[in-house]
């Protein structure tokens, strides 16, 4: 079981979380969609990350606050690195 | 001639009121029951914004509460945090009607939101020496002193159940408020856990 911490709850139990996607994930602007081939369509649409490693994601405080924040999170050891709010860049961090 | 319509509590089957008369309240180390028919308004606004701060304060007399997961109380009103930019103000039933009304008219020209969800939740209390103990069987929350008292709420899971709970008193006393179509299945487990306390059950 992992403990989470909200940046606004503070450290909650994992039930009360719930995962929502890759973090950082940019959405093409209007000029770009009308110009870009499908590949780089499906790419932004389908692809993600898959990394054995350190992972950028979204997480909703779903049974508390129910606000979203991002997450780096060690796939392998499942260690929560850093939690720092949305709108923020990913953070630089050392290799594990 | 119309009937004149008359409100059920979620635990309304349950027959509280008699269990409650023949409940020793005295002895026991829990005392569990159904405060229904709050009044719960949500409000919505921005915190950092003193004219909300205000409005509030023009209706409720409470100062609004912007640190998480903490209530503020003056007279009747009690205001609790539920997130960082949304709240709920509870008092006495059948008043959400006016409440709602002069908020929105407190709100006017702010982006600001007003809803009334009293018909939403009802409110199991439980207080007692046991308390802690009873709501550590289905709640991760630490809940001793050193990490939570009175004056604190929090959003979370009661056994299966998605709950608030507020302290309301160092007793410790708690309200636990709860979607009525919740309300049976957690009664329902007060009633199994609770039989390996003392417990007793309290009139509304």
């Amino acid at each position: 079981m992992l403990l989470i911490s909200c940046p606004h709850c503070g450290p909650r139990d994992e039930h009360e979380f719930a995962y929502g996607h890759e973090a950082h994930i940019a959405r093409p602007t209007l000029d770009q969609q009308n110009t870009m081939s499908d590949a780089e369509w499906a790419d932004y649409l389908f692809m993600r990350k898959n990394p054995k490693g350190v992972h950028f994601e979204r997480w909703v405080h779903a049974r508390g606050c129910r606000q979203w924040f991002n997450v780096a999170r060690h796939t392998v050891t499942h260690e929560i690195i850093k939690v720092y709010p949305m709108g923020e860049p990913a953070p630089k961090l050392e290799q594990k | 001639m119309a009937e004149a319509y008359t409100r059920r509590s979620a635990l309304q089957h349950f027959g509280l009121t008699a269990a409650a008369a023949k409940s020793d309240v005295a002895g026991a180390e829990i005392v569990i029951g159904e405060s229904a028919h709050r009044a719960i308004v949500n409000i919505r606004g921005n915190s950092s914004d003193a004219a909300f701060i205000a409005a509030v304060k023009s209706v409720t007399g409470v100062d609004l509460p912007v640190k998480p997961n903490t209530t503020a109380q003056s007279g009747a009103f009690r205001v609790l945090w539920l997130g960082p930019a949304e709240w709920w103000v509870v008092t006495t039933g059948g008043t959400e009607e006016k409440l709602v009304a002069d908020l929105r008219q407190a709100f006017a020209g702010q982006h600001a939101a007003v809803v009334d969800v009293s018909e939403s939740r009802t409110v199991i209390t439980i207080s007692g020496a046991s308390a802690r103990d009873v709501l550590a069987r289905g709640c991760s929350l630490d809940l001793h002193p050193r990490a939570f008292g009175p004056g604190q709420c929090a959003q979370t899971g009661l056994t299966k159940a998605n709950i608030l709970l507020d302290q309301t008193d160092a007793t410790p006393s708690f309200d636990i408020y709860v979607l009525k179509s919740f309300g049976d299945y957690l009664w329902q487990w007060f009633w199994l856990i609770g039989r390996d306390y003392k417990f007793a059950i309290k009139a509304q």
